[in-house]
C-alpha cells in the first residue's frame, strides 16, 4: 500500500517503543462489543494502472457537455477556462494546505483571498466581500440569515424568479427558525413590482431576487431595491458573476448584499459542485458577515501581510453565538475564480460578457426565425439565457435534439407545469455559430 | 518589499492582459445585429470594474510565488489535530479532470450520466459499510454543513412524530465549535456535558442533564468518537442507551473516523446519525480551506428525512429521486460536491477492504508512537493509549518559563514543520493537539520529535527566542489587533 510508508520492521520498532506487542493491542480501549470482527464488504484494492482504467471506463459512461453543442444552463453555464487556471490552481502548495489559521505559514493563500475579496467587490460594485462560501444557494441562505440578524423581522420575501434550488435551500434553512418565507409571483417573466410592494407591506428583513433571473431575464434591480428600502428591508441580489462585465452591478443601485454562484468564473460544472459562493456587502455590516474574511495588517517588523480577521464572529470562537456555522470557504474554487478574473483582467472580463450577450441575442434571432419558435417573453432584456416557446413539448424537443447529438435546454415544465412547451437555452462565448446553426436546423425538423 | 510580492493591482498596467479575450462568434446571418442596443442604457454597466491588467508571465510568477509562501502537505509534515492532514493521492486529481466527470451538468438526461450516478450510488454503499449506517446522503458541502443537515433531519423526525418540543442537544465540552453553532441554526438549545478526569463523557453528569431536560426534552447528543482528546469513549454503548431511553438520537461528529475504519462502526455502537468529512478521512485535498464534502449517514428510521436529491437504482439504471414528501429539502443546490466524491471513490477503490483497515491501524500506530516520543518532553493530557491523535499541555512551560503553546507553534515553523492545532480542545490549558495520520513515515515522526525536543530545551534556556519566532517565514507575527481596529479588507486605488 503506497499511501502508508512504514515498513514491517519499522512498525515493530514503533510498537516496541510504545510498549505493546501488536497493532491489535493498540485497540485495547475499544470494548470487544464495539469491534467489527470481520472484513469490510468493499471490493479489494486496485493498483494505479487498473484503477485509472476503471475510472476512465466510468467516465466513459457519461456524456460530457463538450461532446457536442450544448444549450443547458439554469444555474451552471459553460465558459472557457484559461489553461493558466488549471496550472496555477493545481499547484500542490495550494491544493494540500489547510485553512490559513497560521498566518506566517499561509501568506500565499491569505494574499490570494485578499485579492479575491477585492475583485469580487470590484465586479459587484460592493464595498467588501468575504473569501467565499459553499455555493450560490447556500450564499443566499446565509444572506437571509444575516438580514434576519440585522433587521430582526421574522419574514423574508423572495421572488419566484429566483432559481428553484436556491428557493428550496432558503426554505430549508428558514424552516427551523420560525421565519415566514413569502414568494412573489412573476409578471411577463420578471418579478411583479406591485406584488412585491404588497408582500413587503407588513415588513420583512429582506427582499431576495435574482438578476438575470431563472428565466434569463434581467430584473429592474433599481426598482426592486427601492421597494425593499421603502419597507426597511434589505435588498439581496443573486447574480451571474460574468453578467457583471456588461450589466450594471448591484452596488450601483444600492443593493445591500450580493450573492451568486462562482462556477462561471473558471470552474468546470462537475455535475453541480464544487464551485464557490460569492458574498459581498456593505462595510458597516462586517460584524454580521458569515464566513472567512482576510484583512491586511503588518508584522512586528512593519512588513505588510495578511491574516484571517474578525474571527470573533466565527463558530470556533463564538460557538452557539456565532453569526453562522459555516467553516470552510471552498477556497480552492475561489482561487480558481481569482486566477480567472486576474487573467481576464478589466478588458477580458468585459469582452467575455459582451460575447455572451451578443451571441445569445444572435442565437435568439436565428431561433425565432424557425416556425413555431418564439421568445417566451419577447422584448424583455436578457444576458446569456433565453426562454423559448416551442411548437412541441420541451421534453419531446429535447429527445429530438439528443438524436442529433445536441444537448438541449432546460425543460421549463420543471419550473412551472404551464411552461411545458418552453425551454431555457444557454448561449455563452463557447457556443459557436455552428452550434447554433445545428440547433436551428434540428428545430426546423420538428 | 520585492516588487514581485506586490498585490496584483499594484502590478496592473492598463492595456495588458494574460489571455486574449474571445471575439463573439455569430451564427449565419447575424452579422447585422446592432450590438449597442442589446441592453437598455439603464441596465448597462457604466462603472469600470478596475480588475487588474497583468501579462501572462507576470501572472504565472505572481501565483507561483504566492504558492511558495504556503506550508502544505506536499512540502512538509502538517500534524494539525482533528484535521487529518493525510497525503492526497495524485491519481485522485488526475481522474477528476476527465471530461466525463468534470464536464457534466446536473440537469443532463440521466441516461447521459449513468457513470456519475453509479459512482455516487456506490460511494454511498461504501460509506454505509464503513459506518454501519445503512443510508447515506452525499449532499452536504462540508463537515459543518453535514452537521447542520443532520440536525435538520433530527428536528424533522421529531416534528413528524409530534415531539417537536424536544429542543435540547447535549454536547461534551471537548466538542468542535461548529457543533453548538449548527444547533443554534436549527432552533435547538445546547447544554454542555462535562468531561471526567479520564477525558471521557462524565456519565453522572450525562444522567443529570438528561433528567434536567425533562421527559420529552432531549433531541440529541452530539458526540465525537474518538473525541478531540484522541480517546475512544469506552462507554459509548451505555451512553447511547441512556440517550435512546430518553427518546433522543445519538449524532456522531465523524471528524475522527480515520481511527476506526475497518475496525469499529458507529452504527454498531449505537449512533443513529453521523457526518463524514471526505476531505479528512477519505483523502480529498483540504485546498487551503475547501471544497470538502460532509456526507451524512442515518438509520432506517431517519432515512425518509434525508435531503434531496437522492440517487436510486431501478434495475440496472440509476436516477435522481426528488419526490420525497418527508425530506428536509435541499441545503444547497444540486447533488453535492461531485468533484470531491470522485476523489473519495477513487481513494476507497485504491485501498480496498484491507487497505482501509490498514489506514485505521497505522493512524493509531503513528499517533501512539509520536505520543511516546513527545511525552518525553512535555506532559500528555491523558497519558495512555490514544487513537488517531493526542493532546499535550504546555501548562508547566507557560508557568515556569513564560513560553506558551503559541510560542512553541511559531518556533516549529522555523524548524520547517507546520505546528499542531493549538488551544483546542478548550478543556486542556495550553493545548497542542497532534494528529500525524497514517501516511507519515517513522523517520518523519522521529525528525519532528527531535525538533520538538530541541525547542523545549530552548524554551527553558532561552525563552526569548521562542517569543520572537518565527523568523524564517515570509512575515513574522502579525498585528491581529490592528487588523480589526483599522480594517483593510480590500485593495483600493490610493
Amino acid at each position: 500500500m503506497p499511501y502508508i510508508q512504514n515498513t514491517e520492521n519499522e512498525q515493530r520498532e514503533m510498537l516496541r517503543a510504545i510498549g505493546v506487542e501488536s497493532i491489535k493491542d493498540l485497540f485495547e480501549p475499544l470494548p470487544a462489543s464495539t469491534r467489527l470482527g470481520r472484513d469490510l464488504d468493499i471490493p479489494v484494492g486496485m493498483d494505479e494502472a487498473s484503477l485509472r482504467r476503471h475510472m476512465i471506463e466510468l467516465a466513459k459512461k457519461n456524456r460530457p457537455l463538450g461532446d457536442g453543442p450544448s444549450f443547458l444552463g439554469a444555474g451552471r453555464t459553460r465558459h472557457y477556462v484559461p489553461v493558466i487556471v488549471d496550472h496555477l490552481a493545481g499547484r500542490s502548495e495550494f491544493v494540500t494546505a489547510y485553512t490559513p489559521y497560521q498566518p506566517e505559514a499561509s501568506q500565499g493563500s491569505l494574499q490570494v483571498f485578499f485579492e479575491f475579496q477585492t475583485m469580487i467587490a470590484q465586479i459587484t460594485g460592493m464595498e467588501i466581500a468575504n473569501s467565499s462560501v459553499y455555493d450560490g444557494a447556500s450564499a443566499l441562505a446565509e444572506a437571509a440569515l444575516m438580514a434576519l440578524s440585522l433587521q430582526k423581522v421574522d419574514r423574508i420575501v423572495v421572488s419566484k424568479a429566483s432559481h428553484p434550488e436556491d428557493r428550496d435551500t432558503l426554505r430549508t434553512y428558514l424552516r427551523n427558525l420560525d421565519v415566514e418565507l413569502v414568494e412573489v409571483p412573476l409578471k411577463e417573466g420578471r418579478t411583479d413590482l406591485d406584488a412585491t410592494r404588497k408582500a413587503l407591506e407588513v415588513g420583512a428583513s429582506a427582499l431576495c431576487f435574482q438578476s438575470p433571473n431563472f428565466l434569463g431575464i434581467l430584473e429592474d434591480g433599481a426598482a426592486l431595491t427601492e421597494i425593499a428600502h421603502e419597507a426597511k428591508a434589505l435588498s439581496i441580489v443573486s447574480v451571474h458573476p460574468l453578467s457583471l462585465g456588461v450589466v450594471a452591478p448591484p452596488g450601483d443601485y444600492d443593493a445591500d448584499i450580493v450573492v451568486g454562484d462562482g462556477q462561471p468564473l473558471g470552474c468546470p460544472p462537475y455535475l453541480g459542485g464544487p464551485a464557490f459562493g460569492i458574498f459581498a456587502t456593505r462595510e458597516k455590516f462586517i460584524r454580521r458577515l458569515p464566513g472567512r474574511i482576510v484583512g491586511q495588517t503588518v508584522d512586528g517588523q512593519g512588513r505588510q501581510g495578511y491574516v484571517l480577521t474578525f474571527q470573533t464572529r466565527e463558530q470556533h470562537i463564538r460557538r452557539d453565538k456565532a453569526t453562522s456555522n459555516i467553516c470552510t470557504n471552498n477556497a480552492l474554487m475561489a482561487l480558481r475564480g481569482a486566477i480567472y478574473l486576474a487573467a481576464m483582467g478589466e478588458r477580458g472580463f468585459a469582452a467575455v460578457a459582451e460575447s455572451c450577450l451578443v451571441q445569445a441575442h444572435a442565437a435568439a434571432r436565428a431561433i425565432t426565425q424557425v416556425e413555431g419558435c418564439s421568445l417566451l417573453y419577447d422584448g424583455q432584456p436578457f444576458f446569456c439565457e433565453l426562454a423559448v416557446q416551442l411548437p412541441k413539448k420541451a421534453k419531446e424537443v429535447n429527445r429530438h435534439l439528443a438524436k442529433k447529438g445536441i444537448q438541449g435546454g432546460y425543460d421549463l415544465g420543471r419550473f412551472d407545469p404551464a411552461l411545458d412547451h418552453a425551454m431555457l437555452l444557454a448561449v455563452t462565448e463557447v457556443t459557436s455559430g455552428d452550434d447554433v446553426d445545428r440547433l436551428v436546423a434540428a428545430l426546423r425538423e420538428l | 518589499m520585492h516588487p514581485d510580492d506586490r498585490l496584483l493591482f499594484e502590478k496592473s498596467r492598463p492595456g495588458m492582459n494574460a489571455i486574449e479575450a474571445p471575439r463573439p462568434e455569430l451564427p449565419k446571418g447575424a452579422e447585422s445585429l446592432d450590438t449597442a442596443s442589446l441592453l437598455p442604457a439603464e441596465l448597462r454597466r457604466q462603472s469600470a470594474t478596475d480588475l487588474p491588467a497583468v501579462g501572462q508571465l507576470d501572472l504565472v510568477r505572481h501565483y507561483t510565488r504566492l504558492s511558495r509562501k504556503n506550508f502544505a502537505i506536499s512540502t512538509t509534515f502538517y500534524p494539525l489535530g482533528s484535521c487529518t492532514m493525510k497525503f492526497n493521492p495524485l491519481i485522485n486529481e488526475t481522474v477528476v479532470a476527465e471530461p466525463g466527470f468534470a464536464d457534466l451538468h446536473p440537469y443532463q438526461n440521466e441516461d447521459d450520466i449513468q457513470g456519475a450516478l453509479g459512482l455516487v450510488f456506490e460511494l454511498e454503499r461504501y460509506l454505509a459499510e464503513i459506518s454501519g449506517l445503512p443510508h447515506i446522503s452525499l449532499h452536504p458541502a462540508a463537515g459543518a454543513h453535514g452537521e447542520l443537515t443532520a440536525l435538520m433531519v433530527i428536528r424533522e423526525h421529531f416534528r413528524k412524530i409530534g415531539e417537536d418540543d424536544r429542543r435540547t442537544v447535549l454536547i461534551p465540552d471537548s466538542a468542535h465549535g461548529t457543533n453548538p453553532a449548527s444547533c443554534t441554526l436549527c432552533g435547538f438549545k445546547t447544554v454542555e456535558l462535562k468531561s471526567n478526569e479520564d477525558g471521557l463523557v462524565d456519565i453522572d453528569d450525562l444522567k443529570k442533564k438528561i433528567e434536567a431536560a425533562g421527559p420529552k426534552g432531549i433531541a440529541a447528543l452530539m458526540i465525537t468518537n474518538p473525541n478531540t482528546l484522541g480517546l475512544f469513549e469506552r462507554r459509548i454503548q451505555e451512553i447511547a442507551e441512556l440517550i435512546h431511553s430518553a427518546g433522543g438520537k445519538v449524532y456522531m461528529d465523524g471528524a475522527n473516523l480515520n481511527a476506526l475504519m475497518g475496525i469499529s462502526r458507529p452504527g454498531d455502537f449505537g449512533v443513529d446519525i453521523m457526518h463524514f468529512n471526505l476531505h479528512k478521512t477519505f483523502s480529498t485535498p483540504h485546498g487551503t480551506g475547501g471544497p470538502g464534502a460532509g456526507p451524512i449517514g442515518v438509520t432506517d428510521e431517519l432515512e425518509p428525512y434525508l435531503p434531496i436529491p437522492r440517487v436510486v437504482k431501478d434495475g440496472e439504471r440509476f436516477r435522481f429521486e426528488e419526490n420525497r414528501p418527508s425530506s428536509i429539502g435541499r441545503t444547497r443546490a444540486f447533488v453535492g460536491n461531485f468533484g470531491v466524491m470522485v476523489r473519495a471513490y477513487t481513494y476507497i477503490r485504491a485501498l480496498g477492504r484491507a487497505g482501509i483497515r490498514r489506514v485505521g491501524e497505522n493512524a493509531v500506530l503513528n499517533a501512539n508512537y509520536l505520543r511516546v516520543l513527545l511525552g518525553k518532553h512535555m506532559a500528555v493530557a491523558h497519558p495512555r493509549l490514544c487513537m488517531h491523535e493526542f493532546v499535550l499541555t504546555a501548562r508547566r512551560l507557560a508557568k515556569e518559563h513564560g513560553v506558551k503553546a503559541t510560542d512553541l507553534a511559531k518556533r516549529l515553523l522555523d524548524s520547517g514543520f507546520h505546528p499542531p492545532t493549538i488551544y483546542f480542545p478548550l478543556i486542556v490549558p495550553e493545548a497542542l493537539m497532534i494528529e500525524p495520520t497514517e501516511t507519515e513515515s517513522k523517520s518523519t515522526l522521529d525528525a519532528f520529535a527531535q525538533a520538538f525536543g530541541q525547542i523545549i530545551e530552548e524554551a527553558q534556556k532561552n525563552p526569548e527566542k521562542l517569543h520572537q519566532a518565527p523568523t524564517t517565514t515570509p512575515v513574522q507575527r502579525m498585528d491581529e489587533v490592528r487588523a480589526v481596529k483599522q480594517p483593510v479588507l480590500r485593495w483600493r486605488r490610493g
